[in-house]
């Protein structure tokens, strides 16, 4: 059995409430830290324990809040980022629809680490029935003393605000959030100014994903060192992956970062395989962002070496013969999918969510979707394929925020791995069609 | 013009801020509540009370996909036509629910029952397809049983 540090009581009756939680070891965490550590002393916990963003970019969790900028008398904000809108990605919306208070207690620590006395979570709006979920955990939290003035006596105060978005996956993007949080368009900013200076109000602001705040739970809980013995190299600790598509038993499942990818899709402990027998063709582990790989490129890396499910593993061979973890989204797809199709619903999603600041973006993944959906229609001509990653390349880098790589990178990986069905598509148009 | 509910659930998110302006989304949020979606007038009465240009609001109300800038049925179906749907059947749904309705994406049924929208990823991807009706989510879906949930809304 994996071990597991954040779903462990997932499954115990009525642990979505504040005393099943309590009872079963809840707020000692928060505890230990208000009363026994100081709040450098548990960001020095959190640098231990190699703890990396789980929102996607991997970003070292305790060196981004030694980034913190602390001018005097200028308040700084802990924003959590449960926009979740990555298409295969839903391990937030589990863990705050199961466990609200494993959330609230990471961000009532995070916040004292950090010396934020407001903190908001900005959650997407169609995830309709979750805010109720949170704001009654908020509210028991408060009645027990864990959150409002003075919290358990220690002098340390903290109020949480939930703040529900209204449809706009660019918001997910830390600074676009941010503008959104201000009342605005989701326009993302050009960084730096990194929010750790400038953030919401201008004000110095940590941006975290909900499954890192989380984490902090345990990590204070065991200490960051025992944290890190979980895992391989620099993917320390355990992740929460959302597995999806053809699968016998997607999920959400806890992970060791010490498992390979092949145990992760096969094993009956994780996703027990491909239905009805089929052939594992590709897969996209990451969440929509990241690069496609076809089964053999997945289950062993361009120099032979089991593929495993790590930061680092997932990444070998770059983007060439490699993808990411990402948001880990892990979308499987048998030999019966169409490659060319869930690219072009790739290629739509991404151009329908641009901001339409950058031209690169706002035009680039305009034609990628037309190109594609006329590939699709049995209407593509064979230059389509080369025009297809023109395009691509022509997007790549030249952004302001990321979401411009996001909608290069699935054209590009499936032109390298499959350009073949992009081929066929084009030469047999009657029977692409269908 | 504001009713006096809606003049008073904004004043309320006014204090909430630091500066008016801040206040917009939920604004607009208000006045869709109040009348499911957001005309000319809605934007410039929110514009009025909140010291802004009408189409500085406007700008925001149309960056947002759950903001409707046009008439909307009493339910709002959003369909996800994301990938692992697209893995899972959603072509088939997506063919039944227009022949049900008898509609396309944008439209509204001529009885003002429905509108039907494509929505990205509805977080759910390992029941899909899926899709929501107003605030119910439904999962696992397959053609056959969009009839039944369609008579649930009047
Ligand atoms: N979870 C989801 O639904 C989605 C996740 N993503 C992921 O988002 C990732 C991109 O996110 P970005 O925030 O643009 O990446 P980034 O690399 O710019 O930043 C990562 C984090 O580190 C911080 N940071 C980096 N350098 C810093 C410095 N010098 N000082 C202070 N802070 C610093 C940033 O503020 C940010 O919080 C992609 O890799 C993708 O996987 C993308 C779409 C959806
Ligand atoms: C287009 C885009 C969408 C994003 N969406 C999300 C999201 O839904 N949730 C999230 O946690 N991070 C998202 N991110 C990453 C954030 O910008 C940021 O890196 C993250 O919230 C930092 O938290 P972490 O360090 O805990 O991972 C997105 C980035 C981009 C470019
Ligand atoms: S890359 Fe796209 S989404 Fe990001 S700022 Fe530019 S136009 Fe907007
Ligand atoms: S892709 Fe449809 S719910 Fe995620």
């Amino acid at each position: 059995m994996g071990r597991k540090l954040l779903l462990d009581k997932a499954h115990i009756e009525g642990i979505r409430y504040y005393d099943v939680y309590r009872k079963n070891g809840g707020y000692a965490a928060a505890e230990k830290a208000l009363k026994s550590m100081s709040p450098d002393l548990v960001t020095e916990e959190v640098k231990k324990s190699g703890l990396r963003g789980r929102g996607g970019a991997g970003f070292p969790t305790g060196l981004k809040w030694s980034f913190l900028a602390k001018p005097e008398g200028v308040p700084r904000y802990l924003v959590c980022n449960a926009d979740e809108s990555e298409p295969g990605t839903f391990k937030d919306r589990y863990l705050m629809e199961f466990i609200p208070h494993l959330l609230i207690e990471g961000l009532l620590i995070s916040s004292f680490a950090l010396g934020a006395n407001r903190t908001y979570i900005y959650i997407r709006g169609e995830y309709a029935w979750i805010p109720d979920i949170l704001e009654e955990a908020i509210a028991e939290a408060h009645k027990n003393g864990w959150l409002g003035k003075n919290i358990q006596g220690t002098g340390f105060d903290l109020d949480i605000y939930v703040q529900r978005g209204a449809g706009a996956y660019i918001c997910g993007e830390e600074t676009a959030l941010i503008e959104s949080l201000e009342g605005k368009r989701g326009n993302p900013r050009i960084k730096p100014p990194f929010p750790a200076v400038k953030g919401l109000w201008q004000c110095p602001t940590v941006v975290n994903n909900v499954e890192t705040l989380a984490a902090v739970v345990p990590i204070i809980n065991i200490g960051g060192d025992e944290y890190a013995k979980y895992g391989t190299g620099k993917s320390t600790g355990t992740k929460l992956i959302s597995a999806c598509g053809n699968l016998n038993k997607p999920g959400v499942y806890e992970i060791d970062m010490s498992i390979s990818v092949e145990e992760f899709i096969y094993s009956d402990e994780y996703c027990g395989g491909i239905p009805n027998g089929k052939r594992l063709k590709a897969c996209i582990p990451g969440g929509s962002s990241v690069p496609i790989l076809p089964a053999n490129l997945l289950l062993k890396t361009a120099k032979g070496e089991q593929r495993m499910m790590t930061y680092e593993s997932l990444n070998d061979g770059g983007f060439a013969t490699g993808s990411m973890m990402g948001s880990g989204g892990f979308i499987v797809l048998d030999e019966d999918q169409c490659v060319v199709r869930h690219t072009m619903s790739l290629a739509r999603f991404y151009h329908h969510e641009s901001c339409g600041q950058c031209s690169p973006c706002r035009e680039g993944t305009g034609w990628m979707k037309k190109v594609l959906l006329n590939i699709e229609n049995g209407k593509g001509k064979e230059s389509d394929i080369d025009l297809l990653w023109d395009i691509q390349r022509r997007i790549e880098g030249n952004t302001i925020c990321p979401l411009g790589d996001a909608a290069a990178w699935p054209v590009a990986a499936a032109i390298r791995h499959f350009r073949d069905e992009f081929e066929w598509h084009v030469r047999h148009p009657e029977e692409a069609v269908k | 013009m504001l009713t006096t509910s809606e003049k008073e659930q904004i004043e309320q998110e006014i204090r909430q801020v630091p500066v008016k302006k801040a206040a917009c989304i939920e604004a607009l949020k208000i006045v869709q509540q109040h009348r499911r979606w957001v005309s000319d007038e809605g934007i410039r009465d929110v514009a009025d009370i909140l010291e802004m240009s009408p189409e500085e609001v406007d700008s925001v109300a149309t960056f947002y996909n759950l903001i409707f800038r046009q008439p909307v049925g009493r339910h709002i179906i959003l369909l996800c036509d994301s990938i692992s749907c697209y893995v899972m059947g959603f072509r088939d749904l997506h063919r039944q629910l227009v022949n049900l309705l008898g509609i396309q994406y944008g439209q509204t049924t001529p009885d003002g029952r429905f509108t039907l929208l494509p929505n990205p990823c509805l977080g759910t991807c390992d029941h899909a397809p899926a899709l929501m009706v107003d605030q119910d989510l439904y999962r696992d879906l397959a053609p056959d049983v969009l009839e039944n949930i369609l008579a649930k809304y009047t």
